[in-house]
């Protein structure tokens, strides 16, 4: 019984509606207050990433279930250039588009589960989830 | 061959829900007995007939022409749910259901026809499959016992009192997880804004011990308070825990520490501008100077 | 795309963001701010973020560059009314803010941008 949603992530204007879906799923899935700021801050970084480095992408926004416990699963997908030394992409501070380089490593704390799939000229997908608690 | 096969155990399954029909009061009677022998006196007699009444009528209903299940597993997962809260163990809850296959196999040992024996050996499949109902069911209500219980401790544990007008405190007592840690913090920032207290102190008297995860949250509160407008000094260090957090390398930077919580008290008071005037009797005078 | 107002009150520019903000929203803020702060001859710059669920580093990119933008134009800025969960959050992604002060709620902003000037700034009010 996963339900799950998938956006454009086109223009600036994406990124503001990709943020106000995953709050509205990070509700539904019963995050607490905490949780859902981070969870939603993870995706605007990562969402704006796409947009910056790959020109564009998508993202598909789902509600999972461990059997325990629910959780949140967004993935973020592009056909962008790729990462070509994704543990230097991961560190603090490391950036090649302008910005304070705590995109990914930011992102990274604020989940549960973080999988960053990429190689060079083959775009990149990278999946969090955050667990309700 | 198949159809031979599935014509036998069909003409067992009949036989068994007529020996069920015909024989109600023995099997009852002595399901009664098996079910009521575990029980060490933990349930009443009279609500053990109800329930098992209950569940034999069920059990019979879904062997019917419906062959609908759904009350039966019902009435199942209800008893081992009160069963769970009511500390009976797993053993006499599963008894309930797996003493029905005992009073049923004296009838059809009776009654000694291939069917009979045939249907048997099907009805233990089915009693088989809903005791590891019973056992899921009774598993799942412990676990939520013991949810809310961690969730009733959480609350319990975690006051933030108000010691001066703009200077709040959470005296944090017992071993610190990351978890506690984590809704501690998060009650403390929530009642900076709520009350408007620029000051907060985290004493930690009565913590014997904290471990890396700890100590970054209690750092990580005092940064957030910091991007808050507030100040959070931590009094009440103990030595082991002072030796803990420096052997491990954890940078307190610029966060004020004090030994005690009264320390850390006149230490809030000082910053927000209120100043101490002893007098020569043993009265204190308080003053508040404004700038 | 909307525009964030600016409003002023004695010598002090208030911003108050109740929007979920686009990124040329944050930009445009931006410039505004410096504008107004040159024009009015400001001392200070309060950002009143109650409203807002959310920091990212952009965002937060933004209030420090704010914050050094208006020091050099002689106007200190101070952020109110972050959220718990807003600054949890910042703090586990690694933002720090450096160099922009902090105030719990607007009254404690003015408070602060008045005792750092050493004078009364707002007339306004009284």
């Amino acid at each position: 019984m996963t339900t799950f949603d998938e956006l454009p992530i086109k223009s600036n204007s994406d990124v503001v509606l990709v943020r106000q879906h995953v709050r509205t799923a990070a509700v539904d899935v019963g995050l607490s207050l905490v949780d859902q700021t981070k969870v939603v801050t993870a995706a605007s970084e990562l969402a704006r990433n796409a947009l910056v480095y790959a020109g564009g992408g998508q993202v598909r926004i789902e509600i999972v279930n461990n059997g325990i416990r629910k959780g949140l699963r967004l993935a973020f997908s592009d056909t962008g250039p790729g990462i070509p030394d994704i543990p230097q992409a991961l560190t603090d501070g490391w950036t090649t588009g302008g910005g304070l380089g705590l995109g990914l490593s930011g992102s990274r704390r604020l989940v549960d589960e973080f999988d960053l799939q990429s190689a060079p000229g083959e775009g990149t997908l990278i999946t969090v989830t955050k667990w309700a608690r | 061959m198949g159809v031979t096969l599935s014509v036998h155990a069909d003409a067992g399954r009949r036989r068994i829900e007529e020996l069920l029909q015909e024989n109600e009061e023995p099997v009852f009677k002595r399901w009664l007995e098996i079910a009521g022998s575990s029980s060490n006196g933990h349930v009443d007699r009279g609500s053990l007939v109800g329930q098992l009444r209950e569940l034999y009528q069920a059990l019979r209903q879904s062997f019917g022409e419906s062959s609908d299940s759904s009350d039966l597993r019902g009435l199942l997962a209800e008893l081992s749910r009160s069963r769970a809260r009511q500390g009976f163990t797993p053993t006499e809850t599963a008894i309930v259901v797996f003493g029905l296959k005992e009073a049923l196999y004296e009838i059809v040992e009776n009654d000694g026809s291939p069917e009979a024996l045939r249907g048997f050996v099907w009805f233990s499949r089915v009693i088989d499959e809903l005791g590891l109902f019973t056992m899921e069911s009774y598993a799942a209500a412990r676990e939520r016992i013991i949810i809310d219980q961690a969730e009733q401790l959480l609350e319990l544990s975690t006051p933030v009192v108000k010691l001066w007008e703009g200077i709040v405190a959470v005296p944090l007592v017992g071993t610190l997880d990351s978890a506690r840690t984590q809704v501690v913090m998060e009650k403390l920032l929530q009642t900076l804004v709520d009350t408007g207290s620029e000051h907060a102190v985290i004493d930690i008297t009565g913590v014997p011990a904290v471990d890396t995860q700890v100590a970054q949250h209690l750092l990580k509160t005092v940064v957030a308070a910091r991007l808050m407008g507030a100040e959070c000094v931590i009094s009440g260090i103990r030595p082991q825990i002072a030796h803990t957090i420096v052997t491990l390398g954890i940078e307190f930077g610029d966060i004020v520490t004090k030994a005690s919580l009264a320390d850390a008290l006149a230490h809030a008071l000082r910053q927000s501008g209120i100043e101490f005037v002893k007098h020569r009797g043993t009265r204190i005078a308080v003053r508040t100077v404004e700038e | 795309m909307d525009r964030v107002p600016v409003l002023k009150l004695g010598d002090i520019l208030i911003v108050s963001i109740q929007i979920d903000l686009q990124d040329q929203s944050v930009l445009a803020l931006q410039e505004d701010l410096a504008d107004r702060v040159v024009a009015t001859g400001a001392r200070g710059v309060i950002i009143d973020i109650t409203a807002v669920e959310i920091v990212d580093s952009f965002i937060g990119r933004m209030l420090a560059t704010i914050a050094a933008i208006s020091r050099m134009l002689d106007a200190e800025t101070v952020v109110v009314g972050m959220r718990p969960a807003v600054a949890i959050t910042l703090v586990e992604l690694g933002l720090s803010l450096g160099g922009v002060r902090t105030a719990l709620n607007l009254e404690k902003g003015v408070a602060l941008l008045n005792h750092l000037d050493g004078a009364q700034i707002v007339t306004a009010a009284q």
